[in-house]
């Protein structure tokens, strides 16, 4: 028995390592959407992309389920946002998958996060506060100046892991960055009246957001990072909010809406859903869709009574 | 002073950083400030206790039919309040190629033990990984996993009759992942076969090897699985097993031979659009048979006496559990025994066979104020003894302090 277990052991491991399968197209497991759509701009054909959560997906918390595992394995490259956003799962995928090249450090780890500038470092760690994001504020795509930043640097990183197709991925990065200048020359134009409007988030997603167009984030629904909004925390903020004047409330496609349609009706302001990532909404089909839906929609929040 | 304590942070949480890219990567504005504790593991405290009721004296657990060694973890625990098992863990990376894993648990005795304390290849590439060292087996489903993972304050009967509740042995593991977009892995593990069923024994080579197969996938958004294959084998020399005979008197019987145990397992999760956070459900069961076939001693304080045995029992459970809203969840499980007709040679004048399948049904509710801590209140009927119930209820907190931990599917 002991015999026949190795045995068994060996023969199915020597097997597997031996269907090895040949792939021309480089491997991406992008681990949100908007990094997916990325890659897809940034590389075409020349990819075969993988995004392992979709827009309805809560990003901080997803299962290490078997068939992530299973692409992870497979992937030249994992491109992810990092400052441990996905603390909770992409570990636990690493680690299980047995695949070196994508492990933290490595050429085939891309962290996008660690090309930007983050917002929100806390000073201080203490999990009192909620589940704080040690780093930094992760959620870096809802700026697409960061969009710009990370494009260059993933770019550069597909012609580092695939260096045979070097100048087409610089090619694409020269047509898409010029697309996307003259996109955020028109963004920017199109959102002059959101300045300085005051709005409420649901979670502490938007400040990249908040940053580039310059929305005053005066509340958030949840009482502590990742701790949901209770009734309490929402009837406090709504009689604080008497002595503010709030033009909308924020949430985005995966969570539940309710908070924030309660305060909607109560305090009697504007609720915006947001898509948030690739696939959030219907019009964000890709990242100039992303963007092109959530001006669209603040705009509509902002001049709503 | 907060880019220090930031990176040092960003080293302990960052399972596999490699120190020379990350002064690379990381530190564009200089060289890290590194201290002698940049450098320290990654470090989770679990705290867990409660409050036991049982309506049958836990001294007098026994399971009908499967004898255990008197010191079996099997049963409630004791009544009234304890600690449950907390834990410390530790873990970092070595160097580039390597990891290091360890698990000390707390007992509400005042014990400390080694749970877990293994290496691990980070670098082998093509799915492969390599594991030495004490580590929990990846035998069937909630092996593997920690018990302030279980959705149940305890481990299925099945596991507590036929693996001594959690399988860990002191070997290697070798784990292969197929380069399929289907999940199918691999395993071989070979150890010394310390605890039961095998016994610790002074002899060279393996005590125990076990084998295993895992495969999973998604169906749709909403659904995604995994199934697995597991067999066991383990050599016992003198193991003491606590019986009661046919007089119905405890005696201590041993038994020398092998066990092969074999396990199905499957696991199926449902979550709306795939997002677990609002509300989900998880349906799990296993299916356990053990043979046992060598030589039986009956009574080894006084008779002594031995002859052949053999002896192919089984068992399983079924569970739900279902996040009907955020922070809630509610749990079911339904499990059985069969103790099987053991042959017991000559010494079959001196046994009795329980007429009595074990059996247990449990029912529970959760409630998670956050990603860190768990409140739990669970009842169950216990018929693990055959013939009487026990009623049960426990009231548990599972805290996590520390490292942020990822959790296995
Ligand atoms: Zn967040």
């Amino acid at each position: 028995m002991l015999k026949k277990n190795v045995l068994m052991a060996v023969a199915v491991i020597s097997l597997l390592i031996q269907s090895n399968t040949a792939h021309a197209a480089l491997r991406i497991f992008a681990c949100e959407p908007e990094w997916g759509a990325l890659a897809q701009e940034l590389g075409g054909k020349l990819l075969d992309v993988t995004v392992a959560t979709s827009a309805l997906q809560d990003p901080h918390q997803i299962q290490a389920k078997p068939s992530l595992i299973a692409r992870v394995r497979n992937a030249d490259l994992v491109v992810c946002t990092g400052a441990e956003l996905e603390i909770g799962w992409l570990p636990v995928l690493l680690q299980q998958s047995g695949n070196a090249n994508v492990q933290a450090g490595k050429l085939g780890n891309f962290a996008a996060a660690d090309f930007v500038k983050k917002l929100e470092i806390p000073t201080q760690l203490d999990r009192a506060q909620g589940d704080v994001h040690a780093a930094g504020n992760p959620h870096i795509q809802l700026d697409p100046r960061n969009i710009a930043l990370v494009a260059s640097a993933l770019s550069t990183r597909l012609q580092q892991v695939d260096s045979a197709n070097a100048g087409q991925y610089a090619q694409n990065l020269a047509s898409f960055s010029q697309r996307w200048q003259q996109a955020m020359t028109r963004w920017t134009a199109q959102a002059a009246p959101l300045r300085d409007v005051a709005v409420v988030s649901r979670h502490k997603a938007y400040v990249y957001l908040y940053d580039w167009l310059g929305l005053k984030e005066v509340a958030v629904l949840e009482p502590k990072p990742g701790v949901e909004p209770t009734a309490s925390h929402l009837q406090g903020l709504l009689t604080s909010l008497k002595t503010t004047h709030v033009r909308m409330t924020l949430y985005s496609a995966y969570q539940d809406p309710k908070p924030s349609e309660w305060l909607s009706k109560n305090g009697g302001i504007a609720v915006v859903k947001l898509p948030f990532t690739v696939g959030g909404t219907d019009a964000a089909k890709d990242l100039f869709g992303l963007f092109d839906d959530t001006l669209a929609r603040l705009l509509v929040g902002a001049n709503t009574k | 002073m907060k880019s220090t304590s930031i990176s040092s942070l960003a080293i302990a949480l960052g399972l596999t950083f490699s120190p020379l890219t990350y002064a690379a990567s990381s530190t564009p504005t200089g060289a890290a400030v590194v201290t002698d504790n940049a450098f320290n593991p990654a470090m989770s405290l679990i705290l867990s206790g409660g409050y036991t009721h049982a309506s049958q004296d836990p001294e007098s657990y026994r399971i009908a039919g499967f004898d255990l060694p008197k010191d079996a973890e099997a049963g409630p625990g004791t009544r009234g309040f304890s600690l449950s098992e907390s834990e410390l863990d530790l873990s970092a990376n070595i160097d580039p190629w390597l990891r290091g894993v360890a698990n000390i648990a707390l007992g509400s005795d005042n014990s400390i033990s080694v749970e877990n304390a293994y290496i691990q290849t980070t670098s082998l590439g093509h799915g492969l990984q390599l594991k030495a060292g004490r580590f929990f087996s990846d035998l069937g489903y909630v092996n593997s996993q920690h018990a302030h993972a279980w959705d149940f304050a305890d481990a299925p009967l099945a596991y507590q009759a036929m693996l001594g509740t959690q399988y860990a042995d002191d070997g290697v593991q070798l784990t292969l992942l197929a380069p399929t977009d289907q999940f199918l892995q691999v395993g071989i593990e070979l150890g010394r076969g310390r605890s039961f069923p095998g016994t610790n024994t002074n002899r060279n080579g393996a005590g125990s090897s076990a084998f295993t197969l895992h495969t999973g996938g998604d169906v749709g958004d909403n659904h995604s699985w995994r199934a697995g294959i597991s067999t066991l084998h383990t050599k016992a020399d003198a193991q003491e097993l606590s019986s009661i005979d046919a007089n119905d008197h405890e005696v201590i019987n041993a038994f020398t031979g092998i066990t092969d145990v074999w396990i199905l397992d499957g696991v199926w999760k449902w979550a709306p659009n795939g997002n677990a956070t609002r509300t989900n459900f998880k349906l799990q069961g296993e299916y356990l048979r053990s043979k046992r076939d060598g030589d039986f001693t009956y009574d080894t304080e006084t008779s002594n006496l031995t002859d052949a045995y053999t002896a192919t029992q089984s068992g399983w459970y079924l569970q739900g559990i279902y996040q009907f809203m955020p922070r809630w969840r509610m749990g079911l499980r339904t499990e059985r025994l069969n103790s099987g007709t053991p042959d017991y040679a000559s010494n079959q004048v001196n046994m009795t066979i329980p007429t009595d399948d074990a059996r247990k049904h449990t029912v529970m509710l959760d409630y998670s104020p956050s990603e860190f801590s768990r409140v739990r209140l669970q009842f169950a009927k216990d018929y693990a003894r055959g013939d009487v119930v026990d009623n049960q209820m426990v009231l548990l907190y599972q805290m996590s302090l520390g490292a942020h931990g990822a959790h296995s599917y």
